[in-house]
């Protein structure tokens, strides 16, 4: 890959998280460098989800650092992960079923957007010309995703495939400078898979977003991604290249196990 | 001080009441998590039933019997016409739905039984049991003690119910996991039709105790109304929670009606009575700043 | 070429932004305002403004404002009526107690003070949901109600609470009549529904929406829930404080707060929920549904008992008509969730194809 890996952007430390009894996550510690692709592969239940929901604030480990841009934290609420450049997309599909697509990458855009509620209700210049310019953006992310034809649809109303592509169109509406990706693939037949990995390296490389990306694909996995982490009953088992990972003895009995 | 305790006292046993009332709610809750806002309106259901089927020349317990039939049919029918085609709804809309329903019963029902208050009566006399009083000078009705009796009863049975016969251990796995249930071999469906017909009990018995109290009449789903903030207290999963929730709400809210006012008026002259009202109300919502998921309620973290 | 949009081609965003997009619907709409603004008041008896339209309209007001709150932001109240009741007492007092202040700004205070309450009661929604929530807009319903009843300051030491409103004078001029108040009334609601479709068409809605399907990919994406939830709570507070202030001194003249009961709040909810959930003009639908079905009832009933000869009484008309309210309920939950809203929607789209049904 020619693309220009950069210094770490995020860093992860010695991270734990509790529900309950639960342990998802215990004292785990990575790092993400800026414009790579980072994958988090594991079991089901091995905490990978948790793991994203730490990183834009969704969660609030009870133990370790969070150090995103230089600036280290303990806790942080997800809109200022989102005012900060992070956005994602969710396991179980998160869209607002109730509003078109179009409306929902709209949302995308909500930070951006300055104008007040009174200056809406009035229709003021500042809200309209905003409405405009930011319309104008999000259609140019729905011709990336070649969802043209559907963006006066309510989302509720679309196959699954459409659905992952329309969250990720709405996470990029936020022009975001990292961006998780929770399972983006899973469920998807082979040509919508092909179309997801094209999106994501694209995005990657002509945004020059850094992803951070969780996939039980192994073949996309070893495909796109730059770095790999491994988790396994909330444990980091494993921590390095593609080859490094798959080569790895206890990430091979963690897959072994689990498959069993 | 006996003043005190006599008002204390009295405010528990009322408290019984509403916890007979919240109990329903929990129920219907835990096994499939509808909010049945027509809880309280099922009690006056029942309490009607029972009535009109008495006016009509049944004796008392041939009444209860048919009483019980019309709650378990109607908890049915229920499941069957209008829950269950909302399934996939967001919980909102079951709420609202059962809205509905509460207002379909409290049309319905007087135009059956007949609208005009009643008085009920189960044959215990509401007066002080005098060998509380002769020892410690303080007034406790026998019907009271009574209704707590019952209540106790009724707790009990439920809970030996759901721990040792098979419908009852399927639902509270229903509660914890609908998948699990499934395993057990009953289907969902049937679970929950049982689960209204055993709220549909609760309401009967609810609405006797309710209704020989307070005689029978529109104004009883006022009351039941207090059940919610019961709920928010105790937590709307817990058994144990809607008992001290209505407890808690009985006895501060005659609390409060004795001994607030008097304060109000020498703060700002006027007449201040009615403060049991919404004192409940008030009441759950600071209980809400401080503990959203009640007494015994357990911290949830949406899952994403 | 009755209904078309063939041929009306959006040559720029602003275009296909534009409130009605459609040029039938622009021309509907002009001829909907010429009816109600002009042809209305040359006809309609002092019967017709004073017990149906401008009941109509306050109520529309009122479901407009809950359906903000439940149907655009998802936040169940139950207390709709209370914060009228505020919106009521309110004006009256602004009325009363500042000299020469004009009455629209006594009507616009109204709505603030409502909204100032409103938000008092919506702070619990930053930690409950659902019924919970629901639970909590009980309070309002129920302390409001009973502190303008307690309080003698309030009501200027009538008894037992009533207050009887002052005039609405505006420029000089007295708005006595029911068509005066009618047209009083018609304004304000015009330009409050054009305000709410505003909001809800840009981001303020969307936010609110947003909240409302999913909050946590809502807080994910950059929206703050707690002021999001607190703004739905206030404007929609607002929207019912100036019903409610429109309906002591443009509709029943004289008010009391056990008016403003928990059967109101029920009504005003039921509005929303037949009218449409999250549609504008479903709530001005659900308003009409609501308050036209008792007065069919009380026509026909009658009528029909004596028909079949059964006996009859008015209890029995009350009954049937909560009856059928909680049977509509569930109803259209079921079958229509959207409500008459999208049933007019479905019409028109036919219509768009007719008479090609394709
Ligand atoms: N909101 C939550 N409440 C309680 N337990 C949770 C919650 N989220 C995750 N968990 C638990 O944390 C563990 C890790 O889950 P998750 O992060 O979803 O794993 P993965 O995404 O790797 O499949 C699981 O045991 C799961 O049950
Ligand atoms: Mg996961």
């Amino acid at each position: 890959m020619s693309k220009k890996i950069g210094d770490v952007i995020l860093d992860l430390q010695n991270i734990s998280l509790r529900f309950g009894g639960v342990k998802a996550l215990t004292d785990i510690s990575f790092d993400v460098r800026e414009h790579e692709i980072r994958a988090i592969i594991g079991p089901n239940g091995a905490g990978k989800s948790s793991m994203l929901n730490v990183i834009n604030g969704v969660y609030h480990p009870q133990e370790g650092v969070i150090v995103f841009r230089g600036q280290e934290r303990k806790r942080m609420e997800p809109h200022h992960a989102a005012t900060q450049g992070i956005a994602r997309t969710f396991q179980n599909i998160a869209l607002f079923k109730g509003m078109s697509v179009l409306d929902n990458i709209m949302t995308g855009r909500i930070t951006r957007m300055k104008a007040n509620f009174l200056e809406h209700a009035l229709w003021l210049g500042r809200a309209r010309r905003e409405e405009l310019e930011h319309r104008k953006k999000v259609e140019e992310i729905i011709d990336f995703l070649e969802i043209q034809h559907i963006r006066r649809t309510p989302v509720g109303r679309l196959p699954y495939g459409l659905q992952k592509r329309v969250e990720l169109g709405r996470a990029l509406a936020a022009e975001p400078s990292m961006l998780l990706l929770d399972e983006p693939m899973a469920g998807m037949n082979v040509e919508e898979k092909q179309d997801m990995c094209r999106f994501i390296l694209d995005v990657n490389d002509q945004f020059g977003a850094t992803i951070v990306l969780i996939e039980h694909d192994m073949g996309v996995v070893m495909d796109i991604s730059d770095r790999v982490v491994v988790l396994d009953y909330g444990k980091k088992i494993g921590d390095g290249l593609p080859d490094e990972v798959k080569n790895n003895e206890d990430v091979i009995t963690a897959y072994l196990g689990a498959s069993h | 001080m006996q003043f005190f305790m006599e008002v204390l006292i009295g405010g528990l046993l009322s408290g019984v009441m509403y916890a007979l009332v919240a109990l329903g709610f929990v129920l219907i809750y835990k096994a499939s998590g509808v909010f049945n806002f027509a809880q309280g309106a099922m009690v006056y259901l029942a309490a009607l039933s029972v009535v009109g089927c008495m006016e009509k020349g049944a004796p008392l317990w041939l009444a209860i019997i048919l009483a019980f039939a019309i709650m378990t049919l109607f908890g049915i029918a229920t499941e069957k016409f209008v829950l269950r085609k909302l399934v996939n709804q967001p919980p909102i809309a079951l709420f609202m739905a059962t809205i509905g329903l509460a207002f379909f019963i409290e049309g319905l029902a007087p135009m059956v039984f007949g609208s005009a208050p009643r008085a009920l009566d189960l044959g215990i006399v509401d007066e002080p049991i005098p060998a509380i009083l002769d020892a410690w000078g303080i007034v406790i009705s026998k019907f009271d003690l009574v209704a707590a009796g019952v209540a106790a009863l009724l707790v009990t049975t439920l809970a030996l119910f759901f721990q040792y016969t098979r419908i009852g251990r399927a639902l509270r796995a229903v509660a914890d996991d609908h998948q699990a249930a499934l395993s057990i071999g009953i289907p969902l469906q049937h679970i929950w039709a049982i689960v209204w017909g055993i709220a549909g009990f609760v309401a009967l018995v609810a609405g006797l105790m309710w209704g020989a109290r307070n005689g029978v009449q529109f104004a009883l789903t006022f009351t039941a109304l207090k059940a919610l903030p019961v709920l928010i207290i105790g937590g709307f999963t817990s058994v144990p929670g809607a008992i001290v929730g209505g407890l808690l709400i009985g006895a501060s809210e005659k609390l409060a009606e004795i001994y607030l006012p008097p304060v109000m008026q020498s703060l700002f002259g006027g007449n201040f009575g009615g403060i049991e009202g919404w004192f409940p109300y008030v009441l759950a919502l600071f209980f809400l700043l401080v503990r959203p998921e009640g007494l015994f309620g357990e911290k949830h973290i949406d899952r994403v | 070429m009755i209904y078309r949009e063939a041929g009306q081609f959006k040559t720029s965003y602003a275009a296909d932004q534009q409130l009605f997009p459609i040029r039938q619907d622009r021309i509907g709409i002009l001829i909907l305002l010429a009816v109600v603004f002009l042809a209305i008041p040359g006809i309609a008896s002092e019967y017709w403004f004073s017990a149906i339209l401008i009941p109509f309209l306050i109520f529309s007001l009122a479901a407009l404002g809950l359906n903000i709150l439940t149907g655009y932001a998802g936040q169940l109240s139950l207390g709709s009526a209370a914060f009228m009741a505020v919106g009521a007492y309110a004006a009256y007092n602004f009325q009363l107690r500042i000299d020469g202040i004009p009455i629209l700004i006594s009507f616009g205070f109204a709505g603030l003070t409502a909204a100032g309450v409103g938000i008092l009661f919506g702070l619990p929604s930053l930690w409950i949901k659902g019924f919970y929530l629901a639970v909590a807009t009980l309070a309002a319903q129920f302390f409001i109600v009973w502190c303008l009843t307690k309080f003698p300051w309030f009501s200027n030491y009538s008894s037992s609470g009533v207050i009887s409103a002052q005039k609405v004078v505006i420029l000089g001029h007295e708005f006595a009549s029911p068509r005066e108040k009618y047209l009083l009334v018609l304004s304000i609601v015009a330009v409050m529904a054009l305000a709410a479709k505003n909001m809800v068409r840009s981001s303020t809605g969307r936010a609110w929406m947003a909240v409302r399907d999913m909050d946590v990919a809502a807080a994910v994406i950059g929206i703050r829930l707690m002021p999001t939830k607190l703004l739905a709570f206030a404007v929609s507070s607002f929207y019912c404080g100036v019903a409610g202030a429109l309906y002591a001194f443009c509709y029943l003249g004289s008010v009391e707060p056990d008016g403003f009961s928990l059967d109101m709040s029920f009504r005003i909810l039921f509005m929303i929920i037949i009218g449409g959930v999250g549609s504008i003009l479903g709530s001005f639908l659900g308003a009409a549904f609501i308050l036209l079905l008792p007065i069919f009832l009380d026509i026909t009933l009658p009528w029909a008992a004596g028909l079949l000869g059964l006996p009859f009484s008015n209890a029995t008309v009350s009954h049937i008509q909560i009856l059928l309210f909680g049977t509509l309920i569930m109803f259209f939950l079921i079958v229509e969730p959207h409500g008459l809203a999208r049933l007019w929607q479905i019409g028109k789209e036919k219509l768009r194809l007719w008479p090609f049904p394709h």
